[in-house]
């Protein structure tokens, strides 16, 4: 083994601290070489060993009837009945997207659809939730419409031509996500449940094969780059930032399946982040084997690469097996049909250590387990959350409720996104039964009678004023989302978006967010079976928002869904769940706060678990009934934006009166939770069920031809032609683009 | 009566084409490897959306070499119904087998939405099921979609009836709000949108079966 000479610089810049090194020095023995460095650092990073959040994610829930596989695994998997599961993960590319937005989207996409494949699953369904600075900032606009259109073209460019419809998610904007906007990417997909890979690596003796891609110098150092906050030099990481090929992901997906059907492959792990060092000791480290590897066969598509960097290289579309020893030819014809490159670079031992060697000689010697699992787990202090918003509310201005409607759907966060969502294929696979712009996006297993449906949630500014309120908000948004189409939700994965954990006011901002996620899941039924965190995401000390975005799934029969249109007029408007409660307090984390008042403050909206529930069960078993010509739940904005929301596409509008004394403002746009706006030819059936839940369903009023006119006690507070504000709401987002 | 859909490697709506023709309309399917020379003893061939060998030089420019193109333009000869859809319209085009180009869409970015079409004929064996007093709702889902060929072309396409659909409202910039035209002996039909995803209730609209129906009419009427 080389000797290299190991400095404080070196493991400084290895971004190991030197309690970290000594735990290395101590668990081989000797001082490690310089490629037994490189890969301590990226399988210690944040990003691979969740050093700073393991021990709280441990307070998740995990476990449930229908969990095949939690945590731990490429993705989690869930039971759906009829021989069949269903693998989805949610997982972020943050910092790529940031120095390089097409790019960085692009390959975030094709490593969670990897997560995917690698499970045996074909990838149905890609949700994404979006976060970037304001476009309309003086100073950064310019940059972040780049980010955005860069962003979301990265996202199409992958998603289409690999040929997974993209479905849904949601996009929000805020000036803390100026220098780190956040790009969340979910997958899901399907299989027999006989047919679920494992990415373990077993029998010694067998085969370890590469498949794929070429291994170049693209990307090295990509997970320890994602472990640290961005400087003004973080502009030079740019080659740090893998390409993408979707092509070439298409035909290893296409090959991986057929290959698992062979029955020859034992354990297979996408080549991810840190590539080959992680895909070799995490499948050795979970089948409890060595691997040892020999570098001169893996394929390289540059020439003269150290060790260093092969072991390191984060090329994209790799992946990594164990085969049947004697079936390797088996594996090999099916790659070989598919044009894709296949090589025997190692074998499985009985010695439990990766093993690396280059030219013959050894050049890195590790214990698979303590390399995977043996980072040092921190319990880092935590202190009060950060929060530098009042709990106070400033002097509100008088309402003008005619104004504030048009000026909130035209607003980044609440406007219409199909300038977003129409780049995106939606529709290959003709299984979408609802996508983008619905409630909750619906994707039928054709295999079986049943539908998944999928929402994303999260909300920065509530958890801002609330981590532990703020998540618990997300579950219970995103389940209530699922339960409008008439799923049921079975479980959930997220994504822990923070800043630098190392700063107390932040780790305590995750710890709550964990605490809050935790009980909301348990509540919900909902185990967590997996997800990413993304910690660091601070540019120049300014950190985002605490921003835990969710992703929860549920299941349904098939059928048509209702979707959240008026579609008649002379129908019954009812408010399942009612008016709600809210105070000025209550109402400081709103859109209207934001984009009327331009201020954050308060509380995020009060949460009653019990009644959330109720309303849940009420709205499925409407939904499920037909009672339901259209259903959409209360979120962003309050009641006036998603009666806004319900008449745009089909220009039926509504007339409706409130009985209720607060103040217009608040009760027009106070985003209290636990509310469904319903439209039924049937309101006394829809109300008998609300009782027998336990809730209500007071009809606030009449869908119209062409309007929108809302009163409060019989008095006009604002009336609209649905066809200018569809105007506003459609063509917003386009106009702050350019 | 066989469908034939032809899977390059790219290809991503082969299964939806097998769906549409071979659960919905109960034909028997053959997917149909890009490699190979022969197509068997299928009555129809349809090339399905995708992108064929990834699309990186040009749209179904690699893909007119492959072997399977071969076996293609020999059904097409003999008079057999070829269909292309989306990146399969793209690869006729390039083969030669259709006249004109598919461009980037005006707009310069890709577009999935639900597009009304106008049949421009019946008089085809795709579309002799068809209404032209009708419109039909029918997905797009492309980035170079836009219809492009010289005027003299265009007059010729229309003088001889063969532009099978026109949109409503064009979404792409497609000249004379082009959408679907056939070859000159009219057996061999390309169309950027996708029927085979407007096949039935849950999929939001059924127009898109008018297509495979009159494959199968013309079929049995052979």
């Amino acid at each position: 083994m080389s000797a290299a000479l190991i400095t404080p610089d070196l493991i400084a810049q290895h971004q190991l601290t030197p309690q970290e090194y000594e735990k290395i020095v101590a668990l081989l023995g000797r001082e490690p070489s310089y490629t037994e460095l490189g890969i301590f650092s990226v399988m210690w990073s944040e990003h691979c060993s969740y050093k700073s959040s393991r021990l709280h994610l441990k307070k998740l829930p995990t476990s449930g009837n229908r969990v095949v596989q939690g945590p731990g695994e490429n993705a989690g998997v869930i039971d759906i009945g009829e021989g069949y599961v269903i693998a989805f993960k949610i997982e972020s590319h943050n910092h790529p997207s940031f120095i390089e937005p097409f790019q960085g989207a692009a390959t975030g996409v094709g490593g969670i659809l990897r997560d995917i494949f690698t499970m045996g699953a074909r990838p149905v369904a890609v949700l994404d939730s979006l976060r970037f600075g304001r476009l309309d900032d003086p100073v950064t606009g310019v940059r972040n419409r780049r980010i955005l259109q860069g962003v979301v073209a990265g996202i199409a460019h992958y998603g289409n031509c690999f040929g997974v419809p993209t479905v849904g998610g949601e996009c929000l904007f805020e000036s803390c996500y100026d220098g780190n906007p956040l790009v969340n990417v979910f997958a899901l997909g399907v299989c027999r449940k006989q047919e679920v890979c494992y990415a373990r690596a077993a029998g010694v003796g067998n085969p370890v094969i590469y498949v794929g891609a070429r291994t170049g110098r693209d990307g090295i150092h990509g997970a320890s780059m994602a472990s640290a906050e961005f400087t003004e030099e973080s502009k030079q990481k740019r080659p740090n930032v893998q390409v993408g090929d979707p092509f070439l992901e298409k035909l290893l997906l296409e090959a991986c399946l057929e290959a698992m059907q062979t029955g020859a492959i034992v354990g297979i792990q996408d080549m991810g982040a840190a590539g080959l060092t992680c895909s070799t000791c995490e499948m050795g480290s979970r089948g409890e084997v060595g691997i040892e590897i020999e570098l001169d066969r893996v394929p390289q598509r540059e020439t003269g690469m150290m060790p260093y960097e092969i072991m390191l290289s984060e090329s994209q579309e790799r992946m990594l097996l164990v085969a049947e020893q004697g079936r390797e030819e088996e594996v090999f014809r099916v790659f070989r049909r598919w044009g894709l490159e296949a090589v025997e670079i190692g074998v499985v031992t009985g010695d439990g250590k990766l093993r690396v060697k280059q030219h013959g000689d050894v050049v890195a010697e590790i214990p698979n387990r303590e390399l995977a699992d043996g980072a040092p787990l921190y319990d880092r202090p935590h202190t009060q959350p950060l929060r530098r918003a009042p709990l106070e509310p400033p002097p509100l201005p008088d309402p003008d409720v005619q104004q504030a409607l048009p000026a909130l759907v035209a607003s980044g966060d609440l406007c219409g996104k199909s300038w977003i969502w129409e780049q995106y294929d939606y529709l290959v696979r003709s299984s979408t039964v609802a996508g983008p712009g619905a409630e909750a996006a619906i994707i039928r297993i054709k295999e079986t009678g049943t539908s998944v449906a999928i929402s994303l949630d999260g909300n920065g500014r509530y958890c801002y004023l609330s981590p532990r309120g703020g998540a618990m908000l997300a579950v219970a948004e995103s389940c209530r989302n699922v339960s409008t189409v008439g799923a049921v939700p079975v479980a959930a994965t997220n994504c822990l978006n923070f800043g630098n954990p190392e700063r107390p006011e932040i780790m305590a901002q995750l710890v709550e967010a964990i605490e809050g996620m935790a009980d909301a899941c348990r509540f919900f039924d909902t185990p967590i079976t997996g997800g990413n965190v993304s910690l660091y995401n601070e540019t120049l000390g300014e950190g985002i928002y605490p921003t835990p975005v969710l992703g929860v799934v549920g299941l349904k029969t098939t059928g048509v869904a209702a979707g959240i249109a008026f579609r008649h007029a002379g129908r019954a408007v009812m408010l399942l769940g009612g008016l709600g409660s809210t105070d000025e307090v209550r109402f400081g984390s709103t859109q209207y706060a934001k984009t009327i008042v331009n201020r954050l403050w308060g509380l995020p909206p009060a949460l009653d678990l019990a009644q959330e529930k109720r309303v849940q069960e009420a709205i499925r078993e409407i939904v499920n009934a037909g009672l339901a010509e259209s259903a959409h739940d209360l979120s962003d904005g309050g009641l006036a934006v998603a009666l806004a929301e319900c008449a745009c596409s089909t220009n039926v509008g509504a007339r409706i009166d409130l009985d209720s004394d607060l103040r217009p403002d608040l009760l027009l746009f106070h985003e209290g939770p636990s509310r469904v706006l319903v439209s039924t030819a049937k309101p006394d059936a829809v109300a008998a069920i609300a009782w027998r839940h336990g809730t209500e369903a007071p009809v606030i009023g009449v869908t119209i031809e062409k309007e929108i006119e809302i009163r409060q006690k019989g008095r006009v507070l604002g009336r609209w032609q649905v066809a200018s504000l569809k105007a506003v709401y459609d063509d917003a987002l386009e106009s702050h683009v350019r | 009566m066989t469908f034939g859909v032809i899977v390059f490697p790219g290809s991503n709506r082969d299964h939806d084409a097998a769906y549409a023709v071979g659960r919905i309309l109960g034909q028997k399917v053959d997917l149909i490897w890009h490699d190979s020379a022969s197509l068997g003893s299928v009555d129809a061939v349809i090339l399905p959306g995708g992108f064929a060998y990834g699309d990186y030089l040009r749209c179904g420019a690699i893909a007119k070499f492959s072997p399977v193109m071969m076996a293609v333009r020999k059904f097409a000869a003999g008079g057999g119904l070829v269909l292309g859809i989306c990146n399969g319209f793209q690869i006729l085009v390039e083969a030669g087998l259709l006249p004109g180009a598919l461009i980037r869409n005006r707009g310069l970015r890709f577009i999935c939405r639900n597009v009304q079409l106008r049949p421009g004929t019946t008089n085809s064996p795709f579309t002799c099921a068809a209404s032209k007093e009708k419109t039909y709702r029918v997905p797009i889902a492309h980035g170079e979609g836009c219809y492009f060929a010289d005027q003299r072309t265009l007059d010729e396409l229309e003088a001889e009836d063969r532009v099978t659909f026109r949109y409503v409202e064009n979404p792409n910039g497609s000249l004379r709000d082009i959408a679907g035209i056939l070859n000159r002996e009219r057996n061999v039909m390309g169309m950027m949108p996708h029927p085979e995803d407007a096949t039935e209730p849950l999929m939001s609209s059924c127009d898109g079966l008018v297509v495979f129906q009159s494959m199968l009419t013309t079929a049995v009427r052979a």
